[in-house]
């Protein structure tokens, strides 16, 4: 590409030079106009041979043969410096998007320049360093200060500051230390680590994402598309339309000279180039899309883009979208010995991945002997069966007591109560509570903003949730839903909206699959979310604040401003020119302009979207 | 089905990607064909024993369209 553009620049400074010199042979016009040929067939002579090679495939309407047309024309009608002059300016206008193009398609490449090129690997009591994809689950691995970690996995030696900003655009470096979790694509800063590989290459964090990102391209925005059938149609009839001016005034009009008519048509035909307008379009949601992954956002496709600057409802579920997702064990009331009942909770929670398992298993604090642990049964919504040590245990919310017909003493505390019962006897309870994420509050008031309405919808209690909604001021809350309710709600919420408002889903967890795919956008948080989540959500956000996504919409926004910008601005100086050269005022080189000048002005307004501020 | 993703070598211009798009749209036994402009990146599903063919078919076109454009597995 680069060995190209400065071959480019070169017959570009020729004919330039060509050019001057020849403005010094004042009255010598053979030899001026020799001059001026010589300058054409430097600067162009690709362009020509191209135009030749699409006449004999039947493709007219291609912009270099429109170029060679456009020019040859004005050489006939003996215009030989508009003739080179247009040639020229077409070449350096390609040249310079082209250098643009590039430069926006590194910016944003740099931002997603995640993958780790190699993994030092200890082998009998020696460091190789090989492939990332060679390295096996349970072998240890070296990473020195300055390297990107390979291979998600778990500290064994060593502690380092971490650069986590490539996944969560988080500036602030995190500590880790021995036992600690680490994934592929933070970078190490300080210290040396020693990490155990839990997952493969094809299966670590940085593999997915970058999977994530490459395949947003297939899916295209209704801009994008209207923008490529508009161009289909603009460039066939702007040349007919230049034949038309050619023939019919010159017959028509008195003393209309068939020259003067026939320049006005060659700039038609310059005019009716469509690259400018094709090219800004899908620049401009690269750009939209490179600057919310600088920000940690993933957004699948540029259709997602345009439809996050619609947003009129979003909804979300609240216990780790909202709320930290870390519950705590606050009072444990049992029957018999408090102790007992964490543990039989916790023996039977073992396997699950719900957050309130996590909070029992932490409280409990013990080895848990799995073994002892069979017939683990989620029920979605409620709770867990398992059998522990020979008891059927239940460990759940009020709706599994029920369920069992199990005899229990209601709680009164605000927080998540977890209800125990072992072999059919109620057990006792256990207070769980979850804390509001600070970032929550300032997401739902950037929401408030733009949005017409913010729901949360959760499986959680009544008064829990009540309290959650209302000091995030949120405009309505549903709970005790099972994951079909939301289904159903979200459906409901789907009719409230305008024709073109579009409805967010926000989520994580298994219970939120269905909900994601149905809504227009669903949102997964990548950190706590589950991998089924981030692959049916639109959107992931790598961190855990749900304000990225009030970031994300006004991105999606300014965007779709650029995109309409854009998109007038080329459509309206096209029209102008044809105007005025058909009026004969335009000159040729305003047609150039119309065509380069435009697609170049689009292409910088659209890097504009890569400056954007985090609001948070 | 299974998603396919290729490289595309040499495509300078965004409207040259968008006739290639429509192009790659007739081919009966692909689906979801797109070309990125922005990433070069040609993707689109068929069956696996469509592959081989379906590259064919798709290498015919752009040899046809544009000879400057290459391919590159990735």
């Amino acid at each position: 590409m680069n060995r190209k553009r400065n071959k480019q620049l070169i017959k570009i400074i020729i004919a330039l030079l060509l050019g001057i010199f020849s403005l010094f042979l004042f009255d010598m016009e053979v030899y001026k106009n020799l001059l001026y040929i010589i300058a054409y067939i430097v600067v162009g002579y690709d362009v020509v041979l191209k135009a030749i090679r699409n006449i004999f495939k039947g493709k007219y309407f291609d912009e270099n043969f429109l170029m060679t047309v456009a020019t040859i024309g004005a050489f006939c009608i003996g215009e030989f410096p508009e003739a080179v002059l247009v040639m020229l300016l077409y070449q350096v206008g390609e040249l310079f998007q082209s250098y643009a193009v590039d430069k926006s398609r590194k910016s944003v490449a740099n931002l997603m320049d995640i993958r780790p090129d190699y993994a030092n690997v200890y082998r009998e009591d020696e460091i190789y360093k090989v492939d990332p994809d060679e390295v096996n689950i349970g072998e240890i691995i070296l990473v020195k200060p300055g390297e990107k970690i390979p291979l998600d996995g778990i500290v064994v030696e060593g502690e380092s500051m971490l650069n986590t900003g490539f996944l969560t655009g988080e500036t602030v470096p995190r500590k880790v230390n021995a036992n600690d979790e680490v994934l592929s694509g933070y970078i190490n800063n300080d210290g040396i680590l020693k990490i155990k590989v839990s997952r493969e290459f094809g299966e670590s964090t940085v593999s997915k994402i970058l999977d994530l990102v490459e395949n947003a391209s297939s899916r295209k925005s209704k801009s994008e598309n209207f923008i490529s059938k508009f161009a289909k149609y603009y460039t066939p009839i702007v040349v007919v339309l230049a034949v038309i001016l050619a023939i019919i005034p010159p017959l028509v009009i008195k003393d209309a000279l068939f020259s003067d008519w026939l320049y006005r048509a060659l700039s038609f035909l310059v005019v009716s180039c469509p690259c400018a307008l094709v090219i800004s379009i899908p620049l401009s949601f690269f750009g939209g899309i490179g600057a919310a992954s600088k920000m940690g956002v993933l957004i699948k496709g540029s259709n997602y883009l345009e439809a996050l600057a619609n947003t009129e409802i979003v909804a979300c579920d609240k216990t780790g979208t909202l709320t930290e997702g870390v519950f705590q064990v606050q009072k444990i009331d049992a029957i018999h010995s408090d102790n007992n009942l964490l543990k039989y909770a916790a023996y039977a929670e073992v396997f699950s991945n719900h957050p309130i398992s996590f909070s029992l298993k932490q409280a409990y604090n013990q080895k848990i002997n799995e073994k002892l642990v069979t017939k683990t049964e989620e029920i979605s919504g409620k709770g867990v069966r398992a059998l522990v040590d020979g008891k059927e245990v239940l460990v759940g919310n009020e709706k599994l007591m029920r369920e069992y017909n199990i005899k229990f003493k209601k709680s009164e505390e605000s927080g998540t109560t977890v209800y125990v019962s072992i072999d059919n006897e109620f057990a006792g309870t256990i207070l769980i509570a979850d804390k509001i994420k600070d970032n929550s509050y300032k997401a739902i008031k950037l929401f408030k903003e733009s949005i017409k309405k913010v729901v949360m919808l959760t499986g959680d209690c009544e008064n829990i949730s009540a309290s959650v909604a209302r000091a995030l001021n949120l405009d309505e809350y549903h709970a005790e839903l099972l994951p079909q309710d939301k289904v159903t709600l979200v459906e409901k919420l789907m009719m409230q909206k305008s024709t073109n408002g579009k409805l967010i889903f926000m989520g994580d967890g298994i219970n939120d699959a269905p909900v994601l795919a149905l809504s227009d956008i669903g949102v997964a948080m990548g950190g706590v979310g589950s991998d089924a989540a981030i692959e049916a959500a639109d959107v992931v956000i790598m961190t855990d604040e749900p304000s990225r996504l009030s970031d994300s919409i006004l991105i999606a926004k300014k965007t779709m401003r650029i995109v309409r910008q854009n998109i007038i601005l080329a459509i309206a100086v096209k029209l102008g020119v044809l105007i005025l050269s058909a009026l004969g005022i335009a000159s040729m080189w305003a047609a150039v302009f119309a065509d380069v000048g435009v697609s170049i002005l689009a292409i910088i307004n659209a890097l504009r979207i890569l400056i954007i501020k985090k609001q948070f | 089905m299974k998603n396919y993703k290729f490289k595309i070598k040499n495509l300078d211009c965004a409207n040259c990607a968008n006739e290639l798009e429509q192009s790659l749209r007739k081919i009966n036994i692909i689906e979801n064909v797109s070309i990125n402009f922005m990433t070069q990146k040609l993707t689109f599903e068929c069956t696996l024993e469509n592959k081989n063919q379906a590259l064919e078919k798709i290498r015919n076109i752009i040899k046809k369209e544009n000879p400057d454009i290459k391919l590159e597995e990735g």
